[in-house]
Order: structure tokens, then C-alpha cells, then sequence
């Protein structure tokens, strides 16, 4: 009887905790975009209404594609470079990459201020060569935002890939390039297809992150580039709009939520044809 | 060989790319004008010493500090059992429990901040010390869940079975052979969870007031007022600890547990 009863007292805690201090405020912000008096969705009606709304959202999943897309460009020769490193050189590799992801957020975003500012690393060496006459904006800019994401996350596609490209068969590539085919087509015909499982679970990952990532945005991209977590803030903490930030919070979670089912949905599918092949 | 060889042309310049805008800041850290520039005019050391003097940094480092041990340390308090639970017992809802200790990872930090602002500061009035812990805790504890959880998936049963078979109580199975078998992993999410507190931003931002403002706030504040290069000594700082703990890590259970 007793024995019964014991895994529901281990879990009570916690079950107590996240109720009462994450699910009750998440329903105190989102229950009043719904209900004014009566049920009502004219809070979302007239927050797609506006194009400033969607311009925000938009520019977010934008910026959120891009990223992804360099860090998987960027982030999967490295993590196969890594994962094919002998035991020593991979091991260092691997601390390389955790460094910076496991330095603070703010930090990383200061370093792109330093480089893009107007009188900037990148500025300077442009006029210096005489490539440009007067300092260009490239800092507070979509481009900013961009390349400091890409920075924040490459590290974490890297991480993520590394762990899954270790398990291909060495064999396999040198059966491909034994074949003939040069070392570039074995990636693209053998690492690539091999490695998709893991560039998915990198992708929701990053996508995700960079969707909801508040620093970089806030530091980098000023206040003509808002991305969603920002437009949340300045709702909540400066405008002190509420019922906004309520619609903002319920629209991200619907997104990240929708995004990772969508990424997920993708690996079963191909997860099943995989399997197909090999009937 | 050769495919090494063609690989590095992406792979020189990825690390490239993610050591040099760090390398630049503490290359500025050192510059004595008053505003950041790269490369630098001379050589100080005055703005290291300007981290302990200006915008609350060292009150803010303790508060971080104070916030990110305590948050994790409740977390595996309640955490610690619940694992236990979820991958020992059978029981009615155990997925769903799962899923449902883990779903902080999916609610974006910013809604977390701005949902405990607004429910425990404005209208339960808890003070905001006690909110800053709060949030912590539940960023923290799916880590506790997951990386406690794998420990135990991988602790084989018939260990405490033998425990229990030789004459010990639950109870004294659990504490003298369960816990000493997953301290490693206990250890591993202590850190994961410690490192990610500490760093934390979305939440944290939300959950400040007059002398209660946590470090990556204080500094994400300073820096949008100011751009002196007392930034990049704090930069530094900042690095160096992550370092430590690196190393901490390496020396301890080896840096492939975390990642």
C-alpha cells in the first residue's frame, strides 16, 4: 500500500513547485488575452492586424531560418572534422568549442559591438584599405543580429553534430572514395544523408534558440530591429502594456512548440524511408 | 590526408571565426583611452581594478553566485527524488510526469521572466530575492531531470536489488548505493545547471530591483549606457571563470560529460 504511493511523494515537490510557479503565472498572463468580461480573440485579431506586429514576427523567423541555415553550413564540416580528429586533437577541439558556449551570452554580444560599431574592428580595416570612404552601419542592423546569432549557436549545432557524427562507419566513406568518388563528393553522398538526424536535432536547437534568444537582439539589433523577445520586453517593462506581452508570450511558445513538431515530424518521415530502403 | 586537408578550409576559419571577436576583447581590456578601440594605445591595467569600483559589478557577482548555488541546490533536492521515481517505479502519468518536469525547456526564457514578474512580484508580492530564486530553480531543474535521469537509466537495478536481498532498507539502498553510483551525474548536472543560471539572462532581467540585479543584467545595462573598456576587463573576468570551471570539469569527470 504504502509501496504504491511512494514514487507520487517523490514527485509531489516538484509537481507542487512548477505548478504554482510556472504553469499559474504562464495562465495569469495568457488567461486575460482571452477573456475581457466575455471570451474574446480580438486581442490576436488585432495584433496580426498590424503590420509593425508582423513585420517583428517575420524578421524573427527570418533571422531564425538564416541562422540555422549558416550554422549547419558552417557547423557540419567542423563537427565531422571533429569527430573524425584522433582522440587527443578531438578532445581539445571539443573544449575549443565549449568555451564560447559556455561564456555568457552578453559577453559574446559585446564582442560583435566591438567589431561592427562604427568605429568598429571591420569599419576600420575597410577605410584603411580605402574600401569605403565613411564607416558603414553595420551594427543595430538585421545583419548584426544575424552574425551575432550565428555566433551565439554555431558552438551548439557543433556540439549537437559532433555526438552523432563520431557514430559513422569510418569504412563506409572509404568504401565511397576506394569507389572513386573524390573526398567532398564522399561527404555529400555519405556524411551528409548520415548526418541529417543530427543537423535536425541541431536545428530545432538552434532555430528555437535563436527565435526566442533576448540578448543578442536587445544588444545588437537596437530599437528599429526588434525580434520578439524584445518586443515582449519593451511591452512589458517599458510600455507596461501586459495584455500585449500576454499575446507576444502566447505566439512564441506556439511557435517554438510548433517548430519542434515540425523539425520532429521530419525525422519520423525520413526515419521511415530510411527504413523502407533497407526492407 | 587529403580530405583533412580540404576540410580545414572551413574548419580554420570557423575557429577563427569564434576566437577572434573574443581575442579583440582582451586585447581592449588593456587600452588606456577611455573608450574601446582595437588596436590600443598603451597599457593598463586600470580597468580590472574599475570592475571592483563602478556599476555594482562585485555586488551583482555575489548575487549570481548566491542565486545560481541556491537554485541548483533546490533543484536537486526536488529533482533527485523525482528522477528516482520516474525511472524506478511504474506508475500511472510517469511519461507525462517526465515530459511535464521537463517542458521549461520549451516555454521561452522571457516568458518565464515576464510570467513570474508579473504573477510572484505584482500580484502575490513575494519578495523579489525569493522570485529570482524561483525562476532559477526552474530553468535549473530540467537538467537535474534529464542528466540525473540518464545516470539512473544506466545504474543497473540488480545492484539494489542485491542491496535490498543482503538486508538493506530502501531507504539505506538509496543512500548507500544509489547515490554514490549517480554522484558523477549529479555532479555533471550540478555544473550544466550551475553554468546556466549563472549566464542567464531572459529571466534574470525581469527579476531586478535596487541592489538585487544579477551580473549578465548589471552588465547588459552598463553596457548600453557606456562603452569603456571596463566591459571588456569584466569580458575577461567572465572568461577566466569559464575557464575555471573547464577545467573543474576536465580534472573531474572529463569535459565529454556535459557535452
Amino acid at each position: 500500500m504504502l509501496n504504491r504511493k511512494i514514487p507520487y511523494i517523490f514527485v509531489t515537490p516538484g509537481l507542487i513547485l512548477l505548478v504554482v510557479f510556472l504553469i499559474l503565472p504562464l495562465v495569469s498572463i495568457i488567461w486575460p488575452t482571452f477573456y475581457d468580461g466575455a471570451f474574446t480573440f480580438s486581442n490576436y485579431a488585432a495584433f496580426f492586424d498590424s503590420s509593425f506586429n508582423i513585420n517583428i514576427m517575420w524578421r524573427t523567423v527570418k533571422i531564425s531560418l538564416i541562422v540555422t541555415l549558416w550554422t549547419i553550413v558552417l557547423g557540419l564540416p567542423t563537427a565531422y572534422y571533429i569527430a573524425k580528429a584522433n582522440r587527443k586533437w578531438r578532445s581539445l577541439l571539443m573544449g575549443l568549442v565549449l568555451f564560447p558556449l559556455l561564456t555568457n551570452s552578453v559577453v559574446r554580444s559585446f564582442a560583435w559591438i566591438n567589431l561592427l560599431g562604427t568605429n568598429g574592428v571591420v569599419n576600420r580595416i575597410l577605410l584603411a584599405v580605402g574600401f569605403i570612404d565613411e564607416p558603414i552601419k553595420m551594427l543595430y542592423t538585421e545583419f548584426a543580429i544575424t552574425i551575432g546569432s550565428v555566433y551565439l549557436f554555431l558552438p551548439l549545432m557543433i556540439t549537437t553534430l559532433v555526438g552523432i557524427l563520431e557514430n559513422i562507419d569510418e569504412e563506409m566513406i572509404e568504401a565511397a572514395e576506394t569507389l572513386g568518388a573524390n573526398p567532398w563528393l564522399a561527404f555529400i553522398k555519405v556524411v551528409l544523408p548520415l548526418s541529417i538526424p543530427g543537423v535536425l536535432v541541431g536545428s530545432t536547437l538552434v532555430f528555437t534558440g535563436t527565435l526566442t534568444a533576448y540578448t543578442t537582439p536587445q544588444l545588437l539589433g537596437g530599437n528599429q530591429n526588434m525580434m520578439m523577445s524584445t518586443f515582449l520586453y519593451q511591452n512589458a517593462m517599458t510600455l507596461g502594456n501586459w495584455q500585449q506581452s500576454g499575446v507576444i508570450a502566447l505566439i512564441m511558445i506556439a511557435t517554438t512548440i510548433i517548430v519542434m513538431n515540425l523539425f520532429n515530424g521530419i525525422a519520423r518521415v525520413l526515419d521511415r524511408r530510411g527504413g523502407d530502403l533497407n526492407a | 590526408m587529403r580530405k583533412n586537408n580540404s576540410l580545414k578550409l572551413i574548419v580554420i576559419p570557423v575557429f577563427i571565426f569564434l576566437f577572434l571577436p573574443l581575442f579583440i576583447i582582451i586585447v581592449t581590456s588593456f587600452g588606456e583611452k577611455p573608450t574601446i578601440q582595437f588596436p590600443i594605445e598603451g597599457f593598463t591595467l586600470d580597468w580590472y581594478a574599475n570592475v571592483f569600483r563602478v556599476g555594482g559589478f562585485l555586488d551583482s557577482f555575489w548575487l549570481s553566485l548566491r542565486i545560481a548555488i541556491l537554485a541548483t541546490l533546490l533543484a536537486l533536492l526536488v529533482g533527485i527524488p523525482a528522477a528516482y521515481a520516474i525511472s524506478r517505479y511504474k506508475f500511472p502519468g510517469r511519461q507525462v510526469l517526465k515530459q511535464f518536469f521537463l517542458s521549461p525547456t520549451i516555454i521561452p526564457g522571457v516568458v518565464v521572466g515576464f510570467s513570474l514578474f508579473q504573477f510572484i512580484v505584482i500580484t502575490m508580492q513575494i519578495p523579489l530575492f525569493t522570485g529570482l530564486l524561483l525562476g532559477h530553480f526552474i530553468i535549473s531543474l530540467p537538467y537535474i531531470i534529464r542528466v540525473v535521469g540518464s545516470s539512473l537509466e544506466q545504474l543497473d537495478v540488480s545492484l539494489e536489488e542485491a542491496s535490498w536481498t543482503l538486508g538493506c532498507t530502501k531507504q539505506e539502498t538509496f543512500f548507500k548505493v544509489v547515490l554514490p553510483n549517480i554522484s558523477s551525474g549529479i555532479y555533471a548536472s550540478f555544473m550544466l545547471a550551475f553554468i546556466n543560471s549563472f549566464n542567464n539572462i531572459p529571466v534574470s532581467q525581469f527579476l531586478t530591483g535596487p541592489g538585487l540585479t544579477a551580473l549578465p543584467t548589471t552588465l547588459m545595462s552598463y553596457i548600453e549606457y557606456n562603452y569603456n573598456p571596463t566591459v571588456s576587463a569584466l569580458s575577461v573576468m567572465l572568461m577566466l571563470l569559464t575557464i575555471g570551471l573547464m577545467v573543474l570539469i576536465e580534472k573531474t569527470l572529463g569535459l565529454a560529460s556535459i557535452s
